[in-house]
């Protein structure tokens, strides 16, 4: 995946940006963390969330963890086949592990984000 | 609290990759390669647990019968040697001190097997409360002990160990020599086929490893969690505690003995007056899972709370064990667990809620 429209948060949930739309999951190291993924919560398409708004929730065997809206936006696609085949998250988080869309979403907020490599230097802190 | 303890496999879990995490104060492995993964195993082939921070008793002389008789609910003097039986741990209250299993060697010795959280609590209570004369050894330092499961698991010992487990019948165990004596039960906590053994402490992690070159992969807490669950056992601190009795627990048949006990009469009063509420296990069609904590509701009304909750990876979907109302405590009664998010439709089910065939 190329990671030039790629972002993340300190909260480990990445944002890919194409066009007016943009993609939401979690990355490697949250699903890592997480363990095997049991169940997503997916949100309603529709549903208007600020940044840092609770998105949605994903479950572990051990615990259910909050999704955070990296910007704000508009739902208006989910990944459907999280529903039957969640452990598509610990299989490709940033791929086919997908969460949803946002269109339209707050682009003046992306560059609060963090970069690839930005995030990486997180992950290597602790 | 702090992960202060760690057992003699401490080294193997890291050197392995397992996430470690803290359990009842000891520092132990909840998962290596996946708990779903090693749950699966568990059911199709077979694993192996450290189960070393549990604590093991020994009470021996003439006068230990009567001892741990009138400690435990187990209905000790039925036994024969070579059996074990599970049994609880009574404050006079009623209250649940610990669930554990007594094994009989014979009439003058026997080993008493309890939880890692309420080991020094159980250990003060017993040696306090027995009789002059009759020894008691907290010999949960000296020997260790790992869990092997699986419906491959009587093969895989013969084959790494030389020591016959399939000729046992279910919960009795026999004594075969490893650096001393050691012990293998036909018991478990994961509702598969499989056995406990018991070794000096300064040979389990030459055992460990036997069994590692032997092919067998570790599983870790979080599959013995999913497992016993399915299995419908309890867990002590989430099902059992000292503020439930087991007339409350739904398990008056593990302390139905006629000779008096620490407890049997609040059992008994408990009884009579039928308690208010008692546990159930529950199901949730679907995959979004009730949580220990959450409260169980009827017709809008609270009548329970959670105590264990999971995705069941064997039946994939939800299933767990509240305390309800005991008037609702009712196999195929619909309640609802409150996530705080949503409200779950659960049906009370029968347990165990998975058997191996």
């Amino acid at each position: 995946m190329a990671t030039n429209n790629l972002y993340f948060t300190k909260d480990h949930e990445w944002l890919k940006v194409d066009g007016d739309e943009a993609t939401v999951g979690i990355t490697d190291h949250a699903q890592e963390a997480l363990g095997d993924i049991t169940f997503v919560e997916l949100p309603k398409v529709g549903k208007v969330v600020k940044a840092r708004d609770s998105l949605l929730v994903v479950e572990s065997v051990k615990a259910a963890s909050d999704v955070y809206a990296p910007v704000a936006g508009t739902v208006s696609a989910v990944n459907d086949r999280l529903g039957a085949t969640p452990e598509l998250i610990n299989q490709s988080a940033t791929g086919e592990g997908w969460i949803c869309k946002l269109k339209p979403f707050d682009a003046s907020m992306v560059g609060s984000l963090m970069k690839a490599g930005q995030y990486e230097a997180l992950l290597a802190e602790h | 609290m702090k992960a202060s303890e760690k057992t003699p496999l401490c080294d193997s879990h890291v050197k392995l990759g397992a996430r470690m995490v803290d359990f009842s104060g000891w520092f132990m492995p909840v998962q290596y390669d996946g708990i779903l993964a090693e749950h699966y195993r568990t059911r199709s082939d077979v694993t192996m647990f450290d189960t070393c921070h549990m604590g093991r008793f020994f009470v021996t002389g003439p006068g230990s019968m009567d001892g741990i008789s009138r400690l435990l609910t187990t209905d000790v003097r039925a036994m024969e040697d070579g059996q074990c039986k599970y049994g609880f741990l009574l404050r006079e209250d009623g209250g649940i001190l610990d669930d554990l299993i007594t094994y009989r060697f014979n009439a003058e010795r026997w080993m008493i097997v309890v939880n890692a959280g309420t080991l020094p609590k159980d250990r003060d209570w017993i040696r306090s409360r027995l009789p002059a004369g009759v020894a008691f050894e907290d010999a949960s330092v000296r020997m260790a002990k790992i869990d092997v499961q699986g419906p491959n698991a009587f093969a895989t010992v013969t084959r790494v160990l030389g020591v016959d487990a399939a000729s046992l019948a279910y919960f009795r165990f026999k004594t075969f020599e490893y650096g001393g004596e050691a012990i293998v039960s036909r018991t478990g906590y994961t509702g598969e086929k499989g056995v406990e053994l018991y070794v000096d402490a300064s040979r389990i992690v030459e055992l460990w490893d036997r069994f590692i070159k032997g092919g067998v992969k570790p599983a870790g807490l979080g599959a013995r969690d999913t497992l016993r669950l399915e299995a419908g056992l309890p867990l002590y601190g989430h099902e059992l505690s000292e503020d439930v009795t087991p007339v409350e627990a739904a398990m008056e048949r593990y302390a139905a003995k006629a000779e008096p006990y620490v407890g049997s009469e609040a059992v008994r009063r408990h009884r009579e007056q039928g308690p208010g509420k008692v546990l159930v296990g529950f199901k949730i069609e679907g995959r979004q899972s009730a949580r220990a904590g959450q409260a169980v509701l009827h017709q809008g009304r609270r009548v329970g709370i959670v105590t264990s909750g999971s995705f069941s990876p064997t039946l994939q979907w939800v299933i767990g064990f509240a305390y309800v109302e005991r008037i609702l405590a009712c196999v195929g009664n619909r309640i609802q667990v409150d996530t705080g998010r949503t409200v779950l439709e659960a049906q009370i089910a029968s347990l165990p809620f998975y058997k191996a065939v």
